[in-house]
């Protein structure tokens, strides 16, 4: 009987132990896995090219069909330190600070970049939230934001390493026709409250490309790629697979799905 | 024991209506950010948080002061904190309600706040701060009201009254280290993620919650006839010494490997606080002459606290804990929050200025802070005047 106590202590001790080392151990088998290897579950992603990107009528086409889809205010020039923007243009240096060295080419250095939210495989803003207000989608990986839930802690703008998110420090629809917002079917939100990009989420529910995507490659073909990332059949995979990209602050280990074509 | 609240002299009634008159102003003040919203703040898309933030991680710190008379009294049982650990609770339960009162103040959507307990969200540290801090809160009330009461009655407290004493140690330690959590958690502001964050945090709000409570007492010795003795202020001032010490310590660990490492990406906001920083041919610097006034204050403090003979002495001992206060509550309140904002992650620099509301509605908070505790203390002053022989009554 002692002995199959002690064999049952001994069985216990090895268990629990197994099972303190549970987070270690599967924090180790993530990173060894890395990012972006195929899976089942859908995970959207784009890809955009910089060099058809660096346009700025296709970049303003873009962030214009992004932000009347989804009625973001347009704060006046005198607020501008408190802009909602949830597609927008930056200069390469400031979107790959680690890339961008003292001699790289100029052409490369002073071009503009699209950026937007990078809908990370494990986003700090959803880590940080009190109220799950923003959260992880688990069908198809978007990073979702309820603009009706979020008390405005902008604890996920700390959080972000992309800046992608913004505060609405007036009433967005001071900055928008009240009557009638430019996209009926979008709501429209109070203010207070963090946003961003969202995929176009109703618009993928619906079979059809985001916004952005639309517009940009409307200007120039192939600006932009959108697809599931986990789809081996996908044309997003195979051009991950057959151009060479980038995403932005790999060593901070979020799984950004946004990739850049130089 | 409330009736003490309400029996005082003139120049107690004056105070009391000069702290509701400032009140009324910073809640005046908030009206405005209520309806307008949080563009009536210096806040930006950059630099999200501000004042108020501040301000918070601060008082947290002298929230959690409580516990370095806590511990000497009733876990060393140190007689000369007798009649000082009351006074200790009773300054962290203010603290701690101005905590609650600048968070709630920087929210977007106040109305919303109680979706925190509706959606608990266990994986952020934001969900534990409040938890923390509504625990801290009720304990702290908890232990000064009975204990207090007991006194009163003539009593010893009760046995199970001894859980919650102890409970308040770890307790303390747990607000600030889950408030240097919320920042040293983000790989976005490499300023902040450092895990000497924490130990820093702890040690500046050793220094500056003892030194508020030192200079307490001697407004108490001065308004009263109850005396918190001079063993225990002194006492007290050795711990602030030894916080502030490891303090200036803490931070200069933090120097070292950054500045050895020689990364841009951490060393700048250390850069942007103390020398500027250049960007597209403009400089921006304008938390400098605040960061050295209060690097330099902070290290004189320390001299004089060091040296025994400065320490000792009672006249200059409130403005070493005043110059520690400043010293701190610049570099933890106000660097130490906007230098993580700077750069932003997309390397721009915005600079923050707070604006005239938000500093109302920041004396408005903290005076609600200073009515609490005058009330607190006054229950105190009550019960000990009460209890001297009556020879030395008035």
């Amino acid at each position: 009987m002692d002995d199959s106590r002690r064999d049952f202590l001994k069985k216990a001790s090895i268990a629990s132990l197994g099972i303190a080392a549970l987070p270690v151990l599967s924090a180790g088998v993530r990173a060894v896995s890395g990012h972006g290897a195929a899976t089942d579950s859908i995970q959207w992603g784009m890809v955009i090219d910089v060099q058809k990107c660096d346009n700025k009528a296709l970049a303003d086409a873009a962030q214009k069909a992004c932000h009347t889809e989804h009625n973001v205010p347009a704060v006046p020039a005198d607020l501008k330190d408190e802009e909602i923007k949830w597609i927008w243009t930056e200069a390469f240096q400031n979107v790959f600070p680690e890339q961008a060295h003292a001699r790289m080419a100029h052409k490369l250095h002073d071009k503009q970049v699209v950026v937007l939210c990078n809908h990370c495989d494990r986003p700090s803003c959803v880590r940080v939230c009190p109220t799950k207000a923003t959260w992880k989608r688990k069908s198809d990986g978007i990073v979702m934001m309820d603009m009706h839930r979020c008390i405005g802690c902008r604890f996920c703008m700390a959080a972000c390493p992309f800046g992608a998110r913004s505060f609405n420090y007036s009433d967005p629809r001071k900055f928008m026709d009240t009557e009638k917002p430019a996209n009926t079917l979008y709501p429209t939100r109070s203010m207070g409250v963090v946003e961003k990009c969202t995929f176009c989420a109703d618009r993928i529910r619906e079979g059809r490309q985001p916004a952005c995507v639309e517009a940009a490659n409307a200007i120039v073909p192939g600006a932009m790629v959108f697809g599931n990332v986990n789809d081996p059949e996908s044309e997003i995979y195979k051009y991950l697979t057959e151009n060479h990209t980038l995403v932005r602050q790999l060593n901070l280990g979020t799984g950004p799905n946004v990739y850049y074509k130089l | 024991m409330l009736d003490h609240v309400f029996r005082g002299s003139k120049k107690y009634w004056a105070f009391i209506g000069l702290l509701l008159a400032v009140i009324g102003a910073g809640v005046f003040a908030y009206s405005f950010q209520l309806r307008d919203g949080l563009t009536v703040t210096g806040m930006s898309r950059d630099v999200s948080w501000g004042f108020y933030i501040a301000q918070f991680t601060f008082m947290v710190g002298v929230a959690a002061a409580a516990v370095m008379v806590v511990i000497p009294y009733y876990l060393h049982d140190y007689k000369a904190f007798g009649k000082m650990v009351i006074m200790a609770e009773f300054l962290a339960v203010p603290a701690v309600l101005v905590c609650m009162l600048f968070i709630a103040a920087d929210m977007g959507q106040p109305m919303r706040m109680l979706n925190v307990m509706l959606h608990p969200t266990p994986n952020s540290v934001m969900f534990f701060d409040m938890t923390v801090l509504f625990g801290y809160l009720g304990i702290n009330l908890i232990v000064g009201c009975i204990s207090l009461d007991c006194e009163r009655k003539g009593v010893h407290y009760p046995g199970w009254l001894k859980f919650f004493i102890f409970l308040s140690v770890p307790w303390a330690v747990s607000i600030h280290t889950v408030t240097a959590f919320l920042y040293a958690g983000l790989e976005a502001r490499p300023f902040w993620m450092t895990a000497i964050l924490a130990p820093r945090f702890l040690a500046s709000a050793f220094a500056a919650g003892p030194s508020l409570l030192i200079i307490l007492s001697f407004i108490v010795r001065k308004v009263s006839r109850f005396d918190p003795g001079e063993q225990a202020i002194k006492t007290l001032s050795t711990v602030v010494t030894y916080a502030m010490c490891l303090n200036i310590f803490f931070v200069g660990l933090e120097i070292f490997t950054v500045f050895y490492a020689d990364m841009p990406h951490h060393m700048e906001p250390f850069i942007y606080m103390f020398k500027g920083l250049e960007h597209h041919g403009e400089t921006y610097n304008n938390l400098v002459p605040f960061m050295w006034f209060g690097q330099i204050l902070g290290v004189i403090a320390a001299i004089f606290l060091v040296i025994p003979s400065t320490r000792k002495n009672f006249t200059l001992l409130p403005f070493l804990c005043g110059a520690v206060i400043l010293a701190l509550w610049l570099e933890k309140g106000l660097g130490m929050v906007l230098a993580g904002f700077i750069p932003s992650p997309l390397l721009h620099i915005t600079e923050y200025v707070p604006t005239a509301i938000e500093l109302a509605v920041t004396i408005g908070i903290y005076a609600i802070g200073a009515l609490t505790l005058t009330v607190l203390y006054k229950i105190i002053i009550g019960v000990r005047e009460h209890g001297l022989p009556s020879a030395e009554r008035q």
